[in-house]
C-alpha cells in the first residue's frame, strides 16, 4: 500500500485555493502515477469479477466512487474523535453502512442491476482501496482534502475497470454497453463475414490478461519499477 | 492519544446507534419501492417464458403490469391438481404464493401456482400454462418458470434465475441462448410417460433429433443436474393438474 500521500506532512493554509496545485495532485495522482489497481495492485477481486460487461461495471464504479468519497468524508470529520484502538472497526462500520445503503438503493431503483451485482456491491466493504484510503489519508487530513483524495482514488479504480470491461465485452460478447458492435461491423463486409467472439474474455482469465497488458503498457510509459 | 475505556465504549455505542438508525430508516423508506420492483421482476420472469425477452425489455414497468393483468390469469392447485382458493380462512392467489417457502414443505402440503397465458382479449382461451419450478443448484437455490403449450407436452419456453451460481458457468442458465434450447422439446415419451427434458453433460453436440435432451453447459454439470432435477420434480408435482387439463381439452375436441 502506498503511504506517500499520507507521509507528506501537509500544512494547511487558510487561504489555499479551492483547486490549488496540491489539491489537484490529490485527484490526478491516483489516475496514473499512483493508480490503486495498476500500481498498488489493490481491488483486483472486483476488477476481475464485474468487468464482463460495461453497464454493470459502470454501476459498480459509481458505487465505489460514492462509498470511497463518503467514507473518506465521514472518517475525516470524525478523525479527532475516533479512539485509536478501535479505529479499524469504526472504519469498517462506516464503510459497511455506506455499502448497505448503496445496495438498498440499487434494489429499489435498479432491480436488474441489483440482481446482477449484489454480491459484488457487498464486497466493496472488503475492497482494500476503501480501507486503504481511510487509513492512509482520511484519518490524518481535513474533510475537503479527503473528499478529493477519495474521489481521485475512486476515479483511478473506475477508469481501469471500465477499460478492462470495454475490451472484455467487445472481444468476449462483441458488444459495447450491450450494443452489438461486431454485428454492425460484420454487416459492412457482407453476409458471410463474421467476427468471432472469444469465450476466454468472458471468463475471469480474460480480465487477468487485459489487466496484465494494461499494467505493462502503463509501466512501460511511466517507467515505474516495483522495488 | 490514549482514550479511556469509557470513552471508547460510549463512542462505539453512539456510532452503532446512529448507523443502525440510518440503515433501518433507509430500509423502511425504500421497502415499498423494493417490493414493487420485486413484483415487477417476477412478472417479467413469468412473461419471459411465453414472450420473447426483447419485447419485455422494450416495455415500460406500467406496460408490463398492464400486459400481465390483461394476458395472465392464475390459479393455485395442490398436488392432486385440485384448485385451491383459500387456506385456513385466508384467500390465496397465485401471486402471493411463495414457491421458495413451499419448497421446504412436503410436496403433499405444497401449493402450486399456475399462470395461464391467455389469447388476446379472451378470458379463458389459454395459449400456454406457465408453471413455477424451484430447486437447488450448485451453490444456492435456483428457480424459474416453464411454459407448456395446451397439449401439456410441448415446452413453449422457459426462464431460469439463480441466487449464486458461478458467473460464466452455472449462471448461464439465465442466458437466452441456454433457455432457447428448451423450446419445442416435449416432456412426455411416446408411451405417455413423464420423462421431462434433460440437459446433457458437455457442450456443443446437436440434440435437435431428441425431444427430451438438450445441449449442456460446459463446466456447469452440477448446475445442469440441479436444473434437470428441478424440472422433473415439479413437472411430476403438476402432473395431476396437467392430466385434468388434458382430459378437459380432449373432451372438447370430441364434442
Amino acid at each position: 500500500m502506498s503511504t506517500e500521500t499520507a507521509d507528506k506532512a501537509i500544512i494547511e493554509k487558510d487561504t489555499e485555493a479551492l483547486f490549488s496545485k496540491r489539491r489537484k495532485k490529490l485527484v490526478t495522482d491516483p489516475l496514473v502515477d499512483d493508480n490503486p489497481i495498476t500500481i498498488q495492485v489493490l481491488g483486483i477481486c472486483s476488477a476481475l469479477a464485474v468487468t464482463t460487461q460495461m453497464q454493470p461495471t459502470l454501476v459498480m464504479a459509481l458505487s465505489v466512487i460514492f462509498v470511497i468519497v463518503m467514507s473518506n468524508l465521514s472518517i475525516s470529520l470524525l478523525r479527532n474523535k475516533i479512539p485509536g484502538r478501535v479505529r479499524i472497526i469504526v472504519q469498517l462500520a462506516v464503510v459497511a453502512t455506506l455499502v448497505t445503503l448503496v445496495n438498498e438503493v440499487l434494489k429499489a431503483f435498479a432491480y436488474d442491476m441489483y440482481k446482477e451485482l449484489s454480491v459484488f456491491v457487498g464486497l466493496i466493504i472488503t475492497n482494500c482501496i476503501v480501507m486503504g484510503r481511510l487509513e492512509a489519508f482520511a484519518l490524518g487530513n481535513k474533510p475537503y482534502d479527503s473528499i478529493l483524495d477519495g474521489f481521485g482514488s475512486a476515479l483511478g479504480y473506475s477508469w481501469i475497470i471500465l477499460t478492462v470491461a470495454f475490451f472484455r465485452e467487445l472481444w468476449g460478447s462483441g458488444a459495447v454497453f450491450g450494443i452489438p458492435v461486431f454485428d454492425y461491423v460484420s454487416g459492412w463486409f457482407g453476409e458471410d463475414f463474421n467476427l468471432a467472439t472469444n469465450g476466454l474474455m468472458v471468463s475471469p482469465v480474460g480480465a487477468f490478461i487485459i489487466l496484465g497488458l494494461l499494467i505493462w503498457v502503463q509501466r512501460s510509459k511511466t517507467g515505474y519499477v516495483e522495488h | 492519544m490514549q482514550q479511556s475505556n469509557a470513552y471508547i465504549i460510549t463512542f462505539s455505542v453512539i456510532l452503532t446507534v446512529v448507523l443502525g438508525l440510518l440503515l433501518s430508516g433507509t430500509s423502511e423508506i425504500l421497502k415499498p419501492i423494493q417490493k414493487k420492483a420485486e413484483e415487477l421482476d417476477t412478472k417479467k420472469q413469468i412473461l419471459g417464458a411465453v414472450i420473447p425477452a426483447e419485447s419485455i425489455a422494450e416495455m415500460k414497468p406500467e406496460e408490463v403490469n398492464e400486459y400481465y393483468a390483461s394476458r395472465i390469469s392464475s390459479v393455485v392447485v395442490n398436488i392432486k391438481g385440485e384448485e385451491i382458493t383459500e387456506q385456513d380462512g385466508v384467500e390465496i392467489t397465485a401471486e402471493t404464493v411463495d414457491v421458495g417457502k413451499n419448497f421446504k414443505k412436503d410436496p403433499e402440503e405444497r401449493l402450486f401456482p399456475v399462470f395461464i397465458f391467455l389469447e388476446e382479449g379472451s378470458e379463458d382461451a389459454a395459449i400456454a400454462y406457465v408453471l413455477p419450478v424451484y430447486g437447488n443448484g450448485l451453490w444456492d437455490k435456483i428457480w424459474g418458470y416453464v411454459a407448456l403449450k395446451t397439449d401439456m407436452d410441448t415446452i413453449e419456453g422457459v426462464t431460469f434465475s439463480h441466487a449464486g451460481e458461478t458467473p460464466g458457468l452455472g449462471a448461464r442458465i439465465t442466458s437466452l441462448d441456454v433457455q432457447q434450447r428448451y423450446k419445442d422439446k416435449t416432456i412426455y415419451s411416446e408411451d405417455g410417460e413423464l420423462v421431462s427434458v434433460d440437459m446433457q453433460k458437455g457442450e456443443g453436440k446437436d440434440y435437435s433429433g431428441d425431444p427430451h435432451k438438450i445441449d449442456g453447459m460446459s463446466g456447469a454439470t452440477i448446475t445442469a443436474n440441479g436444473v434437470n432435477k428441478m424440472l422433473k420434480n415439479y413437472l411430476n408435482y403438476y402432473q395431476s393438474y396437467m392430466d385434468k387439463k388434458k382430459e378437459g381439452s380432449s373432451k372438447v375436441a370430441m364434442n
